[in-house]
Formats: C-alpha cells, sequence, structure tokens
C-alpha cells in the first residue's frame, strides 16, 4: 500500500548550490510498547528505512526506530549537481515500500 | 512572558512524579543500557571525541511523542573528509538507538532533521563518525513534562 507522502524540493537551484530537502510520511510509527483498552500489546508497526537517490546514487539514508515519532518527518540536505529527478524510498519493517519523485531544475 | 509556574506545568509534574515509578519497568532503557548500544554500534575501544556536533533541541518539550531535532556537524563535506554516519541515542527510551544517518559528499552539508520521541527528560547523545573513521560526540538535555507513550499510560 502506497502510503500519502508529501516532500518539498526546490524547483531551481544553482549548479553547486546546497539544498535542503523535507519530507514527510504518513505512519502511525506503533511502537509495540503500548497496549490497547482491554490490556494487549499493540504490535510494532514502523517504517525502518529511508531513502534518496539521484540518477542511482544514494544521496541521503536514514534508519528509523522506535523513538521516531509518527508521520516521520526528515530533513537533510544535498548538492544541486544537474537537472533531474530525486528518487525518494520508504521502507517499512515488512518490506513494503512507498515510492515518491520530484524534480530539480539546476541551471 | 507569564510565570513558568502555571496550573499546567504544576499538575503536569505532578502526572510526572506519579508515573515515574511504573516507567521504571525493564523494557525501558537506562544510562547503561544505552552504552551497551553505544558499544556494539561504535566497537567496544571506540572513545569519541567532544565537539564538532551541534544539536538542535528544545530545552522543556510539551509533546514529548514529537519532539524537533536538528543536528549538524562541523565538516567540509567533501570526498576525502566527511561525515558518514550520525547515530542518536537515547538513556530512557525502550529502544537506545533512535535514529542513524547516512550521509557522503553528495550532502554538500552535514545538516539532518527529524521528530523524534522521549520517554521522559534525559539527555540525548549523538555520535558521528567521519570518513577517516574519528569519532566525535555531543549531549543535549531536554526536559519532558509528560513522556511519550511507550507504555500505554
Amino acid at each position: 500500500m502506497a502510503r500519502p507522502t508529501r516532500i518539498l524540493v526546490p524547483k531551481t537551484a544553482k549548479k553547486g548550490e546546497v539544498i535542503e530537502i523535507k519530507t514527510i510520511i504518513n505512519h502511525h510509527m506503533e511502537t509495540g510498547f503500548r497496549r490497547d483498552d482491554v490490556g494487549r500489546v499493540i504490535p510494532r508497526d514502523i517504517i525502518t528505512r529511508f531513502r534518496c537517490t539521484f540518477g542511482g546514487e544514494v544521496v541521503f539514508a536514514m534508519e528509523l526506530f522506535t523513538g521516531i515519532a509518527a508521520n516521520p518527518f526528515i530533513a537533510f540536505t544535498t548538492v544541486a549537481t544537474e537537472s533531474g529527478e530525486l528518487a525518494f524510498e520508504w521502507e517499512d519493517q515488512n518490506g513494503e515500500v512507498t515510492r515518491a519523485t520530484a524534480t530539480i531544475s539546476v541551471a | 512572558m507569564q510565570s513558568a509556574l502555571t496550573r499546567r506545568t504544576v499538575v503536569g509534574g505532578l502526572v510526572a512524579i506519579a508515573v515515574a515509578p511504573l516507567s521504571t519497568s525493564a523494557a525501558f532503557a537506562t544510562p547503561e543500557t544505552m552504552s551497551d548500544a553505544m558499544r556494539q554500534e561504535l566497537g567496544p575501544d571506540a572513545r569519541p571525541q567532544a565537539g564538532r556536533i551541534k544539536i538542535t533541541l528544545p530545552e522543556l518539550a510539551e509533546n514529548a511523542n514529537a519532539v524537533s531535532m536538528r543536528i549538524a556537524v562541523d565538516s567540509p563535506m567533501t570526498a576525502q573528509d566527511h561525515v558518514k554516519d550520525i547515530l542518536v541515542f537515547s538513556e530512557k527510551n525502550p529502544v537506545p538507538t533512535v535514529a542513524r544517518f547516512h550521509l557522503g559528499p553528495r550532502s554538500g552539508q552535514a545538516r539532518v532533521q527529524t521528530n523524534i520521541r522521549l520517554a521522559g527528560s534525559q539527555t540525548i547523545t549523538v555520535v558521528a563518525r567521519m570518513s577517516d573513521a574519528s569519532l566525535w560526540i555531543a549531549s543535549a538535555d531536554v526536559i519532558v513534562t509528560q513522556g511519550a507513550c511507550f507504555d500505554g499510560t
């Protein structure tokens, strides 16, 4: 199941400029440490990996654990090298992947 | 600004005191389990040096379920000299490792941000591993009025 995501990338950048990328994915990041109303443990369900690639090259990656808040927000930087497509991947603990892309025009 | 001692902070403080004994169950990390996790991640003989890392966390977190954390590491981020990994550790959360960030020369700057959960007032420790394998360390204290609901309280 693809989950809703939001990505903020500048539309344009100068070559060599360091740009900031902000991402959010809708996910409850259930820790597995909570109990429901009748005392049963609510099973863990979290995003465990995030990756941003440009032209097949990994630009940034992150490993997430239960200590990351619900609807994980991740911001990082990258150098604008050329116009192209940034690809984003979020992988949950069961290996399910949500993908998104953003284009940037570099002058 | 209003006086810091509002009814809300007083009530929050009392709740925190009342809940505190419950949250010291075995499921929760202690400074010792955090040290174990750090040894496992960094190796038994790792001796990180203090400095080069700037952690931005609120001194007082009202909503411990989502606390904004920024980390910046002083590095030129060139192919020869860059930050490879940024590791975040908690001394109180049930899982001591909070996040691992992986960077490289393509990052341009060593600057990341995310929202974390805090199971209680604590010191957050950040370690940066550089391309020359050197390790740097910094920490920041956060006071939490009500911990993140790791244990359903």
